[in-house]
């Protein structure tokens, strides 16, 4: 090789293991927070490339909202048994009938937010000091203003106003007692950046990335999935559709898209030219223009 | 000379996964068309989507504003949209077939220079914002300095709201005369300079037809070509460990890899080197990079690195060449951008994280400070505070392994951290050492 430059995804991978093996040495007690979806499945294997030949250093922690589609559940636990990894479930479930977490009323009670509950409770149980993320700048607005190391306070509130600095490639990771992380490697990729690094690593994914056959209801412009968390409303009705998910959430607010794309090279194809941004189904984020940044300042993801 | 960049990105995989990357920076004054110029980009090029702008197009009407406001799509916070301000520093990301980039947005009044230098710190070139009518003002000089202490090698002095003034290529010229005499005492090696409008999109995305005289290109074909294959450091090896793998299992028994970021220079395997502090001489066994085996490793690539010897090797320890090895002492000299409402404590002690190392530092003096804005030095006064800007000596409680920052970014900065509150409290950058 005659020129030593980096062409960009390899330069984002790089970055990503670097970050990622920053995290295990500035901390004693890490966690990967996985999700099931495509960026913490990218996570998963940019922690096994960090740490080769030695297995990933760290638990893999999922926040269950019991509201999951089917397929990502067995998803995960297939992905665990092929890596090795050590899984930590919390259970929104549990929070709620042990009295931590209320359910939301309505007609489709969403439990995204009481996810925070369950996520602070499992931090604090495991005495977790730090937790990786699979969050991208990309993704949402108030993401893009979010530092790689972020600190938390001791109620895992994030403060936009009081950030450190972060410069060059030296990460901060100091904390007082209670304090905690949550470390993004992602933060630098966009939605294509993980399509494309899923294909050249051929990465499994879980199958509702891909266009299937499946009853929904369409609430404000939002196609949410039959299940037993979702009542119609008057007026409301299930239609079959051929759609996919671009984002893998909570089946009571991640919304699916019309598709036909039955490949990852279709996917890449509909991810470039899409002219809707994936969070856009995400019934979560359209409560209001700030949902995210409040969300996360209550100590969200 | 037309830009091609408003087709749709490529997404053939190997185009796209052979494009190279651009990290800018842009910095502006209050009102100068800083947001709307990265709104222009982000909207010519495809990289806004339908319901982003839908949320801008409905924001825009509830403020009761006339033009699309494009600022809304960087300013996300709540106080941000309230205040009509940008607080912190946003990143944004947009790929034309020829290039991808990461923008690091970031305000430009003066309480917030932390955040032009957090920018800076990463950048390879940055747009600075001059309003036509305004002409060079003391916060564009202040940017600028910024971009040459942080050593970005390449400057686009965007001259917007053209429209203002006519399209008016004297008053054009008389803006590239005030920056060129300033710019005199930058050390920055490639400076351009566009006319261009960012509400109506002249010389953004495409070539206005208003600027007959302006032979040069629109700014993002600028973007687009220039070249940037020279900004790593690949003559000095560098190495320093960042963490020890040794899986402890039957199949890799005796694996001992270190691992690390390349931050300068070339490793190859059989390559003899020098492991410091300890000054221990081995040779290089293999190097492992995320796709497997390699036969050469330069800045900068994440690697594990496993050496012909046993030797005793933990994190923050640094692997050069015997024949090249960095500067190793105790005393430096640094130039810092203070970023802490505390001032800083001359003769007080601080963190010091450099590479993959931590230590303490005592600030032995502040030799002196910078006006930012005129790049001279400041008589008389050595208080340095929030946003200021200082030469200052510095003892390590152990010998720092580096390079000047201008030899190399990676190796020649550090931040400072208040032990106590464990807040970054400043920026560094090495200096040769003063007489």
């Amino acid at each position: 090789m005659s020129s030593y430059n980096l062409p960009h995804v390899a330069q984002l991978e790089h970055e990503a293991i670097f970050i990622i093996r920053e995290f295990v040495a500035q901390f004693e007690r890490p966690a990967l927070l996985f999700s099931g979806g495509k960026d913490s499945i990218v996570m998963v294997r940019l922690a096994q490339k960090a740490f080769w030949p030695a297995k990933i250093p760290f638990p893999l922690v999922h926040i269950d909202t019991g509201h999951n589609f089917p397929e990502t559940m067995a998803f995960r636990d297939q992905l665990v048994a092929d890596t090795g990894a050590r899984l930590i479930v919390g259970s929104v479930e549990a929070s709620i009938l042990a009295g931590r977490a209320t359910e939301e009323k309505g007609p489709n009670p969403s439990r995204n937010g009481l996810q925070t509950v369950t996520l602070l409770d499992t931090i604090a149980e495991h005495k977790f000091d730090a937790c990786l993320g699979g969050g991208r700048r990309d993704e949402e607005k108030a993401r893009a203003k979010e530092r790689i190391f972020s600190a938390r306070d001791e109620f895992g509130q994030w403060d936009p106003k009081n950030q450190r600095p972060e410069l060059w490639n030296l990460f901060n990771g100091r904390k007082h007692v209670g304090e905690n992380f949550r470390v993004f490697p992602l933060s630098n990729w966009t939605e294509m950046d993980v399509w494309q690094y899923i294909a050249r690593e051929n990465l499994a994914i879980p199958s509702i990335y891909f266009a299937h056959d499946r009853e929904l209801v369409n609430r404000n412009g939002v196609l949410l999935a039959k299940s037993p968390f979702i009542t119609l409303l008057p007026g409301e009705k299930w239609e079959t559709k051929r759609v996919r998910y671009r984002t893998v959430g909570d089946s009571t607010c991640t919304g699916a898209v019309e598709s036909n794309a039955a490949t990852l090279a279709e996917i890449i194809q509909e991810v470039a030219s899409a002219r809707q941004t994936e969070r856009g189904t995400r019934a979560d984020d359209k409560r209001s223009d700030t949902a995210m940044e409040d969300r996360k300042k209550a100590g969200y993801f | 000379m037309s830009s091609t960049a408003a087709s749709a990105p490529a997404h053939s995989d190997q185009h796209y996964l052979a494009m190279d990357l651009l990290r800018f920076t842009t910095a502006g004054s209050v009102d100068d068309g800083k947001s709307t110029l990265i709104g222009r980009l982000l909207y010519d090029s495809k990289a806004i989507f339908e319901d982003q702008l839908e949320a801008i197009e409905r924001a825009t009407e509830q403020r009761g504003e006339e033009n699309l406001n494009l600022a809304l799509l960087t300013d996300g916070l709540r106080a941000e949209r309230e205040q009509g301000i940008t607080i912190d520093v946003a990143y944004r990301y947009f790929a034309t077939p020829r290039r991808k980039f990461i923008v690091a947005d970031t305000p430009g009044h003066i309480q917030y220079t932390r955040n032009m230098v957090t920018g800076a710190s990463t950048a390879n070139l940055a747009i600075v914002l001059v309003d036509a009518r305004k002409g060079v003002i003391e916060q564009t000089c202040r940017h600028s300095f910024i971009a040459s202490l942080l050593r970005i090698p390449h400057l686009i002095v965007a001259v917007n709201k053209m429209d203002l003034v006519d399209w008016s290529e004297a008053r054009f010229n008389e803006i590239v005369a005030q920056f060129s005499q300033f710019a005199s005492r930058l050390e920055i090696p490639d400076i351009k300079f566009i006319p261009l409008s960012a509400l109506h999109g002249d010389n953004v995305v495409d070539k206005s037809t208003k600027t007959p005289w302006y032979q040069g290109g629109a700014l993002l074909y600028t973007l687009e070509t220039t070249y940037i294959g020279s900004d790593h450091n690949h003559i000095d090896a560098r190495f320093p460990v960042q963490t020890v793998i040794r899986p402890n299992s039957d199949a890799h028994h005796d694996f001992r890899g270190f691992a690390g970021r390349v931050a300068g220079g070339v490793f190859k395997p059989g390559d003899e080197v020098l492991v410091l502090p300890s000054e221990r001489t081995t040779r290089i066994k293999s190097l492992h990079g995320p796709e497997g085996e390699l036969r050469e490793a330069f800045s900068p690539m994440s690697i594990v690195m496993t050496l012909a010897d046993e030797i005793d090797i933990s994190r923050g320890d640094m692997i050069a060449k015997a024949n090249n090895p960095p500067h190793a002492g105790r005393e430096l000299d640094a130039m810092l951008c203070w970023f802490s409402e505390k001032k800083l404590q001359p003769g007080g002690k601080y963190l010091l994280r450099h590479t993959t190392r931590e230590l303490r530092c005592v600030l032995k003096e502040v030799r002196y400070k910078v006006n930012i804005n005129t790049l001279h030095k400041v008589e008389g006064d050595t208080e340095v505070g929030m946003n200021d800007i200082a030469r200052v000596h510095l003892r390590a409680a152990a010998p720092l392994l580096c390079d000047t920052y201008q030899r190399n970014r990676a190796t020649g900065s550090f931040i400072l951290v208040d032990e106590f509150t464990n807040a970054t409290v400043a920026a560094g950058m090495i200096q040769p050492p003063s007489g």
